[in-house]
C-alpha cells in the first residue's frame, strides 16, 4: 500500500482536475439542458459517429476512469474521518479502488467494443 | 472499540471522550470541509450516468431513447440538480486551492495566485464552450 500511495495520489488530483474542468458542462447538458428540454439531445446517429474517433474514445475513457479514482481516493477518507472507521482501512481501500477498476474496465470494454 | 476499557500492563489507556460521528456540524469551516469530501460521490455518480450513456450508445437506438427518456424522470432530474451543485462546488473548491497546492516559479519568481486561478477559470470556460459546441453542433 504505501509503495503504490504516490500513484493513487497523483489519480485523485489527476481525477479531481478532469472532474473540475469538464463535469459540470456535461453534467448541465447531459442531467438538466437535455432532459428539461432546454437544448436539443444529440442523437444517437451523430453520437455514435463521434465515437468511431479514437480520440473521443481517449476522451472518454479518461473522463470516466480518472475522476472514479479521484473519487475511491477522496471517499476513503471520508469514511474514515467522517463515519470513523479507522479499523475497517484494508476493506475500505479494496472496495474502493475495487469499485474504480471495476468501472475503468468496464470503460474500457465498452469503447473498445464499439464498431 | 470495546465498550470495557482496555488497560496495558505498565499504563492505563487515556480516557478520550469519543467524538460524535456529526462533529462537522458545530462550526461552518468544518462543513465546508465534510461537504467538499462529500462532492466525491457525485463526481463519482456523474461517471457512472456516463458510463450508462455508453452502454446504452453501444445497444442501440432505442437504448439511447430509454435513457434520455429515464434521465427525464422527476426522481433524476432532483438527483441531478442536488449532484450538479455538488460538482460545481467541487470545480470551485478544486480551482481555488490549486495555488496553494501548487507553487509555480517562473524565471525565479513566484508566480502570483490569482494568476494560477485566472489561468484556472479560463481553462474551464475554454473547454466548457468546446465541449458545448462539439455536443451541440449537429
Amino acid at each position: 500500500m504505501e509503495r503504490i500511495t504516490p500513484l493513487l495520489w497523483l489519480l485523485f488530483s489527476a481525477g479531481g482536475t478532469v472532474a473540475a474542468l469538464l463535469f459540470p458542462v456535461h453534467f448541465f447538458l447531459t442531467g438538466l439542458a437535455f432532459p428539461l428540454g432546454w437544448l436539443e439531445a444529440p442523437s444517437y446517429e451523430f453520437l455514435h459517429r463521434l465515437l468511431t474517433h479514437p480520440l473521443t474514445r481517449l476522451y472518454l475513457f479518461s473522463l470516466i476512469s480518472l475522476p472514479l479514482f479521484h473519487w475511491a481516493h477522496r471517499f476513503r477518507y471520508t469514511l474514515y474521518d467522517g463515519l470513523q472507521l479507522k479499523h475497517l482501512t484494508v476493506l475500505i481501500a479494496v472496495l474502493c479502488y475495487g469499485a474504480a477498476l471495476a468501472g475503468t474496465a468496464m470503460a474500457a470494454y465498452l469503447l473498445w467494443g464499439i464498431s | 472499540m470495546s465498550a470495557e476499557p482496555h488497560y496495558t500492563l505498565y499504563h492505563p489507556r487515556w480516557y478520550r471522550r469519543r467524538v460524535s460521528v456529526w462533529w462537522w456540524l458545530q462550526k461552518r469551516s468544518y462543513t465546508g470541509f465534510v461537504l467538499r469530501e462529500l462532492t466525491s460521490i457525485f463526481v463519482a455518480f456523474f461517471a457512472v450516468v456516463y458510463l450508462w450513456q455508453l452502454r446504452a450508445l453501444t445497444q442501440g437506438p432505442e437504448a439511447y431513447e430509454q435513457f434520455l427518456a429515464r434521465l427525464a424522470t422527476p426522481l433524476f432530474l432532483a438527483l441531478d440538480t442536488v449532484a450538479f451543485l455538488f460538482v460545481l462546488f467541487h470545480a470551485i473548491t478544486w480551482f481555488n486551492l490549486t495555488p496553494k497546492a501548487m507553487v509555480v516559479r517562473w524565471r525565479g519568481k513566484r508566480v502570483p495566485d490569482w494568476l494560477i486561478l485566472g489561468l484556472n477559470y479560463a481553462a474551464w470556460l475554454v473547454l466548457s464552450g468546446a465541449v458545448a459546441f462539439v455536443l451541440l453542433r449537429e
